[in-house]
């Protein structure tokens, strides 16, 4: 089949950009986008131009690297489905297909289609982990957990951090991604020593990073790959809630 | 950390502040439908009800005040979230297509402004009785008896009159189905941002929502449409 691609193309962040349009010929249907742009990239080596910068790393929908707006819907019309799984079978012949990056304040664009995410891991920085003494690793079995609980926390930890969320959203909100951190370890007992501090101060870096508010569309479960949904946000609320009327504070103890 | 300022600088508590003074107008939406469909029941019930109102002058004017109150938060933390929210995205996508967002989630600043300069002109025309209704009644100048011989203002006349122009009773139509749109999605993301809401509530949340938003539109554009088709006409002889 035969496609037209009209990618983004900005040399960098300061630099003016604009879109340009690339032929991908012979691409089989059985191939991923991203597979169509290594062969456009091909091309354009090999002819001496700048290849399309996009980012990518698994190529099996795990790691959450991948990150392209297409035809205005981040990682395509596909439902729970990463713009490396996203196959041209699901496009038609002869289509043009829009590729634009991340646009968020706190995503700054970098080059082309790759955009700087570092906004997502102050915020982990923050408060996204459980604070373990180390040594020998405790017994899997050792803290019963109801299996319910088990299953709402790994509906939520199932988050790969790729930024869908925040691309989909009208504000440019991180809430979605925010939240499936909160809720994955608010569920489990390791994880509600710190609930309060953690809500509180990841709550306040996602803030300052710049993401924008919830409005509760729901554009960002639409485009989830990993099909999170918005109850968690509802559960962040209501965690925040809990955080504030406690007298929580979002500093460490020292 | 201190309750207040946690609430009114960070993104969640605002969205806490928009929720609780949302609810809070609904209350009083469905309290005032409650009073104005009194004119079903006749010019002597509405016209008491709406005089025992007045002579409850000092709590009439502390509600006033807590709906100040609420309408102030309200729309300022939405002019400042909308702030907020425009500037997290300072380039736009060329092409944005916004999956699973509805139309009212959409447009919620917009429905919102535009019925805050409704509920401006309906307070000029019924409560101010101002001459911007273009009806050519004086509104002020309604009077009549109640049965235990009490003189009050004649509502039930000044909303029959008022409602009998077709441009005024559309206007009134367009404004609360501009409100009903804006409460379809309002109180299901008030919930939401309540944190009021998981998977099992989930359905009910959402009945609640548009079935009140109907409810309400219903409820009030049952009224001019009932005086446009007739009702009450003879209180203008």
């Amino acid at each position: 089949m035969h496609l037209s691609l009209r990618v983004w193309r900005q040399k960098s962040a300061s630099a003016p950009g604009r879109f340009e349009t690339y032929e991908a010929r012979h691409v089989s249907p059985d191939m991923s986008l991203l597979e169509a742009l290594d062969g456009v990239n091909e091309d354009l080596i090999a002819s001496g131009g700048d290849p399309i910068a996009f980012d990518s790393d698994c190529r099996e929908g795990i790691c959450g690297a991948c990150s392209v707006v297409i035809d205005g819907i981040p990682h395509g019309s596909r439902h729970g489905t990463t713009a490396c799984q996203l196959h041209l079978r699901h496009f038609r012949d002869g289509a043009t297909i829009t590729l634009e990056p991340w646009r968020a304040r706190p995503f700054p664009l970098i080059k082309d289609l790759v955009v700087d995410r570092h906004a997502f891991d102050r915020i982990i920085e923050a408060g996204g982990y459980v604070s373990v003494k180390t040594g020998g690793a405790p017994d899997g079995n050792a803290i019963p957990i109801p299996k319910t609980n088990v299953d709402r926390a790994m509906d939520a930890a199932v988050c790969i951090g790729c930024g869908a969320c925040v691309a989909a959203c009208k504000n440019a909100s991180a809430m979605l991604f925010v939240a499936s951190k909160v809720s994955h370890l608010s569920l489990l007992p390791q994880g509600r020593v710190e609930r309060e501090r953690r809500v509180l101060a990841m709550v306040r870096a996602m803030d300052d990073a710049g993401f924008g508010g919830c409005t509760v569309t729901g554009s960002c479960e639409a485009v989830c790959p990993k099909n999170i949904r918005i109850d968690v946000i509802a559960r962040m609320n209501r965690e925040y809630g809990r955080a504030l009327l406690k007298g929580g504070s979002p500093e460490l103890a020292l | 950390m201190k309750l207040l300022p946690q609430l009114f600088h960070s993104s969640l508590g605002k969205k806490y502040i928009m929720a609780i003074t949302g609810l809070g107008m609904l209350a009083f939406a469905a309290v005032h439908l409650a009073g104005n469909l009194r004119l079903f029941l006749g010019p002597e019930v509405l016209n008491s009800y709406a005089h025992g109102l007045h002579r409850a002058e000092e709590s009439l004017w502390m509600i006033r005040v807590c709906l100040l109150v609420l309408i102030g938060l309200h729309v300022s933390m939405a002019v400042v979230l909308t702030h907020e929210n425009r500037a997290a995205r300072p380039i736009l996508y060329e092409r944005s297509r916004l999956p699973g967002a509805s139309h009212a989630s959409r447009t919620m600043i917009w429905s919102g402004l535009m019925v805050a300069v409704f509920v401006a002109y309906h307070l000029l025309h019924h409560s101010a009785k101002a001459q911007v209704s273009l009806t050519g009644h004086d509104f002020a100048a309604f009077r009549t008896t109640l049965a235990d011989g009490t003189a009050c203002h004649d509502v039930f006349r000044m909303v029959v009159a008022g409602f009998s122009q077709p441009v005024v009773s559309g206007f009134y139509i367009v404004g609360v189905g501009l409100l009903s749109h804006h409460l379809s999605h309002g109180i299901e993301a008030a919930f939401q941002s309540l944190g009021l809401r998981n998977r099992a509530w989930d359905a009910a949340v959402r009945r609640l929502a548009s079935g009140a938003a109907w409810l309400l539109f219903v409820g009030y554009a049952s009224i001019p449409v009932a005086v446009l088709c007739g009702y009450g006409r003879e209180a203008l002889q």
